[in-house]
């Protein structure tokens, strides 16, 4: 099916077959939707946001993943993102020595179709820079290698950032608000909430606060390795009050 | 040259003098014959003769080095250890191996420069760029040919230099080519001059210098800076197999002198370079050695801080693919106070090759205040590549400041996985991560090299992971 990205009864396990993580998830995410999934720590919230950009870790044992209609379960990574699938990640990775602009470009570019027009160095800078200055951030953060000490918040912002360039059709964000202040988290959603293009979100989150600024239109809980509650707001708010202990 | 000399040389029974002062190739193997017809080929003053034999015999006794890299591979016997310009045989383009035409091409250096790269004979014509300069460098003083007119043109110069920073004793291969170089570059920059343009570029492409046993002696006097640079990055093909070079700098108070080198070697090439600088008071020497191809290189480039508050810094790279391996890394020698030496080594293995850092740092009794950093960074792109690291410090002195670095990292599944999820290939993320690595050192590569460098890589991340 066109503008939706559904994961099918997925069951996976550690790629060396120790241990089964995810026990038959379901889920379906339209295009303009936005979906949160929160939970306890340790019950598959990150192994499900990594198995969806086919992290080489896991294996999906059953179920399937298909996105606009396509099968993505068994692809590389690389193929996903030039599909529309973007991760965010809980901990970017650091790579020294490469410049987070060209890095950028780079990526922009592989994600155009064939015969189409690649962005010049100094287009991006600008495209660029408007984008930050959009989203409140300081494009300093262009000029240096790529998440090579940031703080914890240049990261999380950084990811909003590549998010906003790719402009994919499906974000999955990992815990954006980890490790952030009140002042940091209101920042990311912020921006979060200023993107302009159409695209499907899947929000996870272990804390519910991030939620009153970026608002879901339906709440998951994963716990144990499966969706163990669905609703809207409200399921949030429960969860709120009464931990997860109460959920199923 | 002495009239004795000259009728020495004129009664000379050697059974292969030149047939045409245009076309000698001494026979293959090394002997005494050999080395006093090269030097009777060349006409060569007394004492460049003698200090050709003595090497012979230094070389003769000297053992092949018990460390470092295997070099059971070279025979001595089945190397033309002189063969005069104008008699090189050059292949036909339809000789030279597919994949080396292929890198040119997509590394894009230009036609015309390839088919000399590849031996094809062509003299790259550079002449016209090459006399303007030429002219500039003339006003200033500066003398810049190569060392067998500077033998002939410039002999006290030459003499007064020529093995006092690599003595002929130094090692089995320094002796080598004492006893039979052949090509090189001499410069000599006077008192004071500023070499604004690097010397370089029209030596990428000249014939004197990408000879087997070139040898190059480069004198900075008193306050003067040069920036010298050789090779390239692009591949060079020969059928030769041994290439040991001598390369002495002599740097005089308050001088600088930078040395580029970026080497990419065919990979039947055994390397053995011996390079060092003499840096007097309050000058600075840098190496920057770049080593690419090859089968086996061995090349450690050498400071001797020999006045207070000399510098020396090097930066070694090295890049050892399929069956090859990178021996390399650097020497400081502090024999003054207030010295400071870095030295700074990158490498990246890949495919099975291997890459040593190997390192001396030693700082005499009386060295007070000197200081030496050394930083050696290791890539490992799989688990058939290795990588090892020999560091030797050596200090007798209290007074001084020594730091050590060391990092071994093999390209994770998470960097990776990180990179891809951003829509690049595994190679396109590979080659990322190996240029962000090596990026310290390439920075200070002059821009054409930096960029093709960048795809060269690209290229072998493509090769290497399909």
């Amino acid at each position: 099916m066109k503008d939706m990205l559904e994961i099918k009864n997925l069951h996976v396990s550690t790629a060396d077959g120790t241990k089964d993580i995810l026990h038959g998830v379901s889920l379906v995410i339209k295009k303009g939707e936005k979906h949160a999934i929160m939970g306890p720590n340790g019950g598959g919230k990150s192994t499900l946001a990594q198995v969806l950009m086919g992290h080489p870790g896991y294996t999906v044992t059953k179920g399937s993943i298909i996105l606009n209609g396509t099968d993505i379960t068994d692809m590389p990574p690389d193929q996903r993102a030039k599909l529309g699938l973007f991760l965010g990640f809980q901990y970017p990775v650091e790579v020294a020595g490469v410049n987070f602009a060209n890095f950028l470009r780079m990526c922009v570019n592989e994600q155009k179709a064939e015969g189409e027009k690649k962005v010049s160095p100094i287009a991006f800078r600008n495209q660029l820079a408007e984008q930050a200055k959009k989203l409140g951030f300081s494009d300093e953060l262009a000029k240096r290698s790529l998440n090579q000490d940031f703080s914890g918040g240049e990261k999380k912002k950084a990811e909003i950032l590549q998010l906003a360039m790719l402009k994919p059709q499906f974000a999955i964000l990992d815990e954006p608000d980890s490790g952030l202040d009140v002042d940091a988290l209101r920042y990311i959603a912020n921006a979060l909430n200023s993107l302009e293009h159409p695209m499907g979100l899947l929000l996870i989150t272990h804390y519910q606060r991030i939620l009153a600024y970026v608002k879901p239109d339906f709440v998951h809980v994963v716990k144990g390795g499966k969706i163990v509650a669905s609703g809207g707001p409200e399921l949030a708010e429960k969860v709120e009050q009464s931990g997860y202990e109460n959920l199923a | 040259m002495s009239s004795d000399a000259r009728s020495i040389r004129a009664s000379y029974p050697l059974g292969f003098h030149k047939p045409d002062k245009s076309v000698f190739r001494t026979p293959k193997g090394i002997s005494r014959e050999v080395v006093e017809a090269i030097s009777y080929y060349k006409n060569e003053p007394e004492w460049m003769r003698r200090f050709r034999l003595q090497a012979l015999m230094m070389f003769e006794q000297k053992m092949m080095p018990t460390w470092g890299a295997d070099l059971s591979g070279i025979n001595f016997d089945d190397i033309y250890y002189y063969v005069s310009p104008a008699d090189r045989k050059f292949r036909t383009w339809d000789e030279v191996p597919e994949e080396i035409k292929d890198t040119y091409e997509k590394i894009g250096i230009p036609e015309a420069e390839r088919a000399y790269l590849a031996g094809v004979g062509a003299q790259y014509d550079s002449e016209v760029v090459y006399h303007s300069l030429k002219r500039q460098w003339e006003e200033q003083g500066v003398i810049f040919v190569d060392t067998d007119t500077a033998v002939q043109k410039y002999p006290d110069l030459v003499r007064e230099y020529f093995g006092t920073v690599i003595p002929i004793s130094d090692n089995k291969f320094a002796a080598l080519n004492s006893a039979v170089w052949s090509g090189g570059s001499f410069v000599y920059v006077p008192k004071g001059v500023h070499v604004e343009i690097p010397l370089q570029a029209y030596f990428r492409i000249n014939a004197a210098n990408m000879g087997q046993f070139e040898r190059t002696l480069i004198i900075a006097d008193e306050g003067s800076y040069v920036h010298y640079v050789e090779g390239c990055t692009a591949p060079i093909y020969t059928t030769d197999s041994l290439h040991a070079a001598v390369v002495e700098i002599v740097v005089k108070k308050g001088a600088r002198v930078r040395y580029t080198t970026m080497q990419n070697w065919s990979s039947n090439v055994y390397n053995l370079v011996t390079k060092r600088m003499l840096i007097e008071e309050d000058g600075f020497g840098e190496w920057i050695d770049g080593n690419l191809g090859s089968k086996v290189t061995m090349k450690y480039p050498s400071v001797i801080l020999n006045g207070r508050g000399a510098k020396g810094e090097i930066l070694s790279l090295a890049f050892a693919g399929k069956g090859q391996h990178q021996d390399a890394g650097g020497k400081a020698i502090h024999l003054a106070p207030d010295t400071t030496s870095t030295i700074t080594s990158k490498s990246v293995s890949l495919q099975g090759g291997r890459s040593s850092y190997r390192g001396m740092v030693k700082i005499i009794n009386g060295a007070k205040g000197s200081k030496s950093f050394v930083r050696c960074d290791a890539l490992l792109l799989d688990e058939i590549s290795r990588s090892d690291t020999y560091p030797t410090n050596i200090v007798n002195e209290q007074d001084v400041t020594l730091g050590h670095e060391a990092s071994v990292s093999k390209v994770g599944e998470q960097q990776l996985f990180y990179l891809m999820s951003r829509g690049l290939s595994e190679a396109q993320a590979t080659s990322l991560i190996v240029n962000g690595f090596i990026e310290p050192i390439v920075k200070e590569l002059p821009l054409e090299y930096a960029a093709e460098l960048n795809q060269l890589i690209n290229l072998s991340m493509e090769g290497a992971i399909g």
